[in-house]
């Protein structure tokens, strides 16, 4: 495997021995499209969200003569509760009761190719679409009962799918007939007034909660099909080492082993029993000999490892002039962000089939296509004969270990035909081998006048990739490791305006004079790719933490500092629905250790608003922080389900106060060391924040923004802001953990 | 042979007793309440009730529980009839993913088995072994208050702390 060359190959040659280390930069243009599509921005094609690549009505939407109602979506439920809300979406424009819409999901043989379930996009592309394709449908319908019942479709009234007018009724399934939803939708649809919704905008309970509180078949993890044997694979001690020598026999001896899989560097074996693979795999690990390998950067060299590789810069925003030599205070920062963990509760898992000539794969990945096509490209089978269905996992935040567990359960269903394989990872496996959260650097200057106005604004971003999905063939683990391995393909940048480690590193305030550029580093020292909100999280600490410093230099209130450099409206509404819900103007400091902090963006400064007030209790001689209350304000277009966007709020923010407070992948050179949740701490319930609020600000009519990455950037920012009002220390290197806590406090 | 009752039902199994329970209820019992989280006793996904104590499913093997009682999530109620516990966490909405939630419902039963009425931070606390990724804390900590007879919302919560 040669996937992730480390800098510092020269410096350990007797890791080079045997490993191939050489990156190999194959330029695919399926990973461009691939990253296209997780750059791309909704609504700018012809037609409404994903309409514009699925066009055909009855793709998203199905009848059947006997009033069934099957809707179907391209996107994953992740646990962010898009099923609900999509359900929504299409019960209110087709007139319908919730509970008779029947909703597919990811799914190669039967759903639109929606891309991947990421970057906040499922309601702005397929929410978008299912409205659209629903208030069509419903039009067609009501169009044909106009003329079976002769009378204008104006005078006809809809209840629960049923049409009526003159004393008659037709249901919609006595009304679709052959074909007549196979057409194209068109670009403008008969959407109902938003005032009339009675079931958009409404908290509706998710309708996948009952089931998975109460022990019901809900994730892959709990898919049992006949026959089916249980596999664990064997991962090599560090990317890129070669396996010399295992004995297999041993494992193959013990009980219910049915095979053991080795193809070059890749080791898996399986067996009847669950806990017998489980066994078996620690026989063959310790069997195993391996030799080379990539070495690690030294982990307190990170950022400087970084700065130092080669770097592709653009400079994404160049506004006014930038140092004509203007006076005032300057103020300069650096913050850095370390690698982290998506660090799923459930490690991956996956399903794959091989009967007869047809591969069929259960997967909690975000991408039922790319992976498909990844994986056939892998096993070497046409696409058709391939298919990945979506079935879900615990929660990802973005690209984890589920593509390649999926990888994993392909090729060895492809070793043992006509028999189903369950592939689970363990818990270390998946802590050590996802693609995590890039490490990154800012480095921000600003030049303030008199008056307290920023008159130079200079920010700049270091990041290896924020996406290596597939893709080829070559983003899969198994695809690296198998004796014909597939290279792992040369990562592009995502661009802007979405963009990847640049993500929200454009201020969305209006400087005057403003240069901004971002440095891809296309090699990665460690594995990494998407996780929750991309470069996002660390732009928005970074711009948000210095934010503060200027004001605190300005001797300006930070939310009024705020609101001086902002004037898009809707931002504004949100730091002053947040502050005012919060009660900044009034808030007493109730003794030293306590203080507040505000932080506020617009997601990829084109989707959801968040600003976040939030106080803290700092115990100086443990280090710890208690978050008392944290109090969002959120506007995410028209919403759809209000409890939804506060589950995704109140979880963004909880998620990434563990991120902020506690996260850090640790390593030496010679291997990854975060194997387990001892060794990658992260929140627990004593430190849970005492409350949090969200608040939503409706948009009903306005397009969709999406909810789930807006809230984890300004938390971070929040935190940081309110140590540094609590203690007057700043801390701007990520985590801030009660170790560095305690060595910033004694200093 | 181990033999013990799980939901009241008797089990027995061949299976080895070095075995951890965990992968008997998943597998042999096809019972999808109790998770893979860890196999390390580190998460708390797997928590199901051993006579009516909370304990990691991925830690204890077979040979521990010969001639006890077994509890699992599917024991406390069904989706049409739901336990009181699993009522809580459905009327707060607890759960983005979902899935380390059988857990939480397992040691929040396990807490009001032996405390019926737990301070906030006794309910944080007996939580402590239990992860959640999602970020879901805020709404398992109102529903395990809803389940304890308590008010669920954060500001009581905040009001019992600083008052105490």
């Amino acid at each position: 495997m040669n996937a992730f060359a480390g800098p510092s190959m020269s410096r350990r040659s007797l890791l080079s021995a045997g490993g191939a280390l050489v990156l190999a930069f194959s330029l695919s243009p399926r990973l461009a499209e691939a990253q296209k599509t997780e750059a791309k921005v909704s609504g700018t094609g012809k037609l409404p969200g994903s309409l514009s690549d699925t066009p055909y009505l009855d793709a998203w939407i199905r009848i059947g003569e006997d009033d069934s109602i099957a809707v179907f979506t391209g996107k994953a439920e992740l646990g962010q509760g898009i099923k609900t809300a999509l359900i929504q979406v299409a019960a209110e424009q087709l007139d319908v009761d919730l509970k008779r819409i029947v909703l597919h999901t990811a799914d190669t043989g039967e759903t639109p190719n929606e891309g991947y379930t990421a970057a906040s996009h499922s309601m702005s592309e397929s929410g978008t679409a299912i409205m659209n394709a629903a208030a069509q449908v419903r039009a067609i319908l009501v169009a044909r009962a106009a003329e079976q019942l002769g009378m204008p479709a104006t005078q006809l009234t809809v209840e629960n799918g049923v049409v009526s007018g003159g004393g008659k009724t037709l249901s919609y399934g006595k009304l679709v007939g052959p074909d007549v939803l196979h057409v194209k939708a068109r670009p403008h649809s008969p959407l109902k007034d938003p005032k009339q919704n009675t079931i958009i905008g409404k908290s509706v309970p998710r309708v996948d909660i009952p089931g998975k509180l109460t022990g019901a078949v809900a994730y892959v993890q709990d898919l049992r099909l006949p026959g089916m044997v249980h596999a664990r694979v064997v991962r090599p001690p560090v990317y890129g080492a070669q396996l010399t020598r295992v004995d297999t026999a041993k494992a193959e001896g013990m009980p219910g082993v049915v095979k053991v899989v080795r193809d070059g560097n890749y080791l898996a074996v399986l067996a009847k029993g669950e806990y017998q693979a489980i066994r078996a795999m620690n026989a063959l690990d310790a069997s195993a000999s391996w030799s080379g390998g990539i070495a690690l950067p030294k982990k307190d060299e990170i950022y400087a490892v970084l700065k130092g590789l080669p770097s592709h810069d653009t400079v994404i925003q160049d506004k006014g002039q930038v140092g004509a030599g203007r006076g005032g205070t300057a103020v300069k920062a650096a913050y850095h962000r370390p690698y982290q963990l998506h660090g799923s509760i459930g490690p991956s898992c996956a399903v794959g089939h091989l009967d007869g000539d047809q591969l069929t794969v259960w997967s909690h990945t975000q991408g039922a296509y790319p992976d498909r096509d990844a994986i056939a490209e892998m096993v070497g089978m046409p696409q058709d004969k391939v298919r990945v269905i979506h079935m879900e996992g615990a929660g990802c935040y973005g690209h984890n270990g589920a593509d390649d567990a999926a990888a994993d359960a392909a090729l060895l269903a492809t070793k043992i035909p006509g028999t189903p394989v369950r592939v689970q990872w363990m818990r270390e496996q998946e802590h050590r081998w996802e693609p995590y959260g890039s490490a990154m650097v800012v480095e921000a200057s600003a030049t303030l006048d008199g008056s307290g106005k920023i008159t130079d604004w200079v920010y700049d971003v270091w990041s290896t990739p924020h996406t290596t999905r597939p893709g080829p063939a070559g983003s899969l683990l198994a695809a690296n490791l198998i004796a014909k391995p597939f290279q792992a393909p040369y990562p592009d940048p995502i661009p802007q305006p979405a963009g990847g480690g640049d993500r929200n590193a454009v201020p969305g305030y209006d400087f005057p004079n403003s240069r901004v550029t971002k440095h891809f580093i296309a090699q990665m020292p460690l594995r990494a790719s998407a996780m929750r909100s991309l470069g996002a999280y660390m732009n928005v600490f970074s711009l948000e933490s210095f934010m503060d410093e200027l004001a605190l230099a300005a001797k300006i209130d930070p939310v009024e500092f705020r609101l001086q450099n902002l004037t898009d409206p809707r931002g504004r509404d949100v730091i002053n629905l947040a502050a005012e819900k919060f009660g900044w103007k009034d808030w007493q400091r109730k003794g030293p250790g306590h203080g507040r902090g505000f932080a506020y963006a617009r997601y990829k400064n084109l989707a959801v608003y968040c600003a976040i007030a939030l106080e803290m209790e700092v115990e100086r001689e443990a280090g710890h922080v208690r978050i008392l209350r944290a109090v969002a304000a959120t506007d995410s277009g028209e919403a759809v389900n209000p409890d939804g966007i506060r589950n995704q709020t109140e979880g963004g923010i909880v998620q990434s106060a563990s991120w902020t407070l506690y996260e850090e992948v640790d390593y030496s050179t010679q291997e990854i060391l975060s194997r387990d949740w001892a060794s990658y701490p992260i929140l627990r319930f004593p430190a849970v924040p005492g409350a949090v609020e969200v608040h939503i600000v409706d948009r009903p009519g306005e397009p969709f923004l999406g909810t789930g990455e807006g809230s984890q950037g300004p938390t971070a920012a929040a935190i940081a802001n309110s140590f540094a009002d609590a203690t007057g220390k700043r801390i701007r290197d990520l985590p801030l953990s009660p170790e560095k806590i305690r060595r910033t406090l004694e200093a | 042979m181990t033999k013990f009752t799980v939901n009241d039902k008797p089990v027995s199994t061949e299976t080895a007793p070095d075995t951890p329970l965990l992968y008997v209820l998943r597998n042999e019992l096809e019972l999808n309440g109790a998770k893979f989280g860890c196999g390390l006793g580190q998460c708390g996904a797997c928590t199901v009730l051993l006579d009516g104590q909370a304990i990691f499913s991925c830690l204890t093997p077979l040979a521990a529980i010969e001639g006890r009682k077994v509890t699992t999530l599917e024991g406390l109620g069904t989706i049409d009839n739901p336990g009181p516990v699993q009522a809580a966490f459905i009327e707060e909405q607890a759960a983005q993913c979902g899935y380390c939630i059988p857990g939480m419902i397992m040691r929040t039963q396990g807490m009001l088995n032996e405390n019926p009425s737990p301070s906030e931070e006794e309910i944080r606390e007996h939580l402590n072994t239990n992860l959640c990724r999602c970020g879901t804390h805020m709404r398992i900590l109102r529903a395990a208050r809803r389940a304890a007879g308590k008010p669920p919302a954060d500001e009581a919560a905040l009001a019992e702390r600083s008052a105490t």
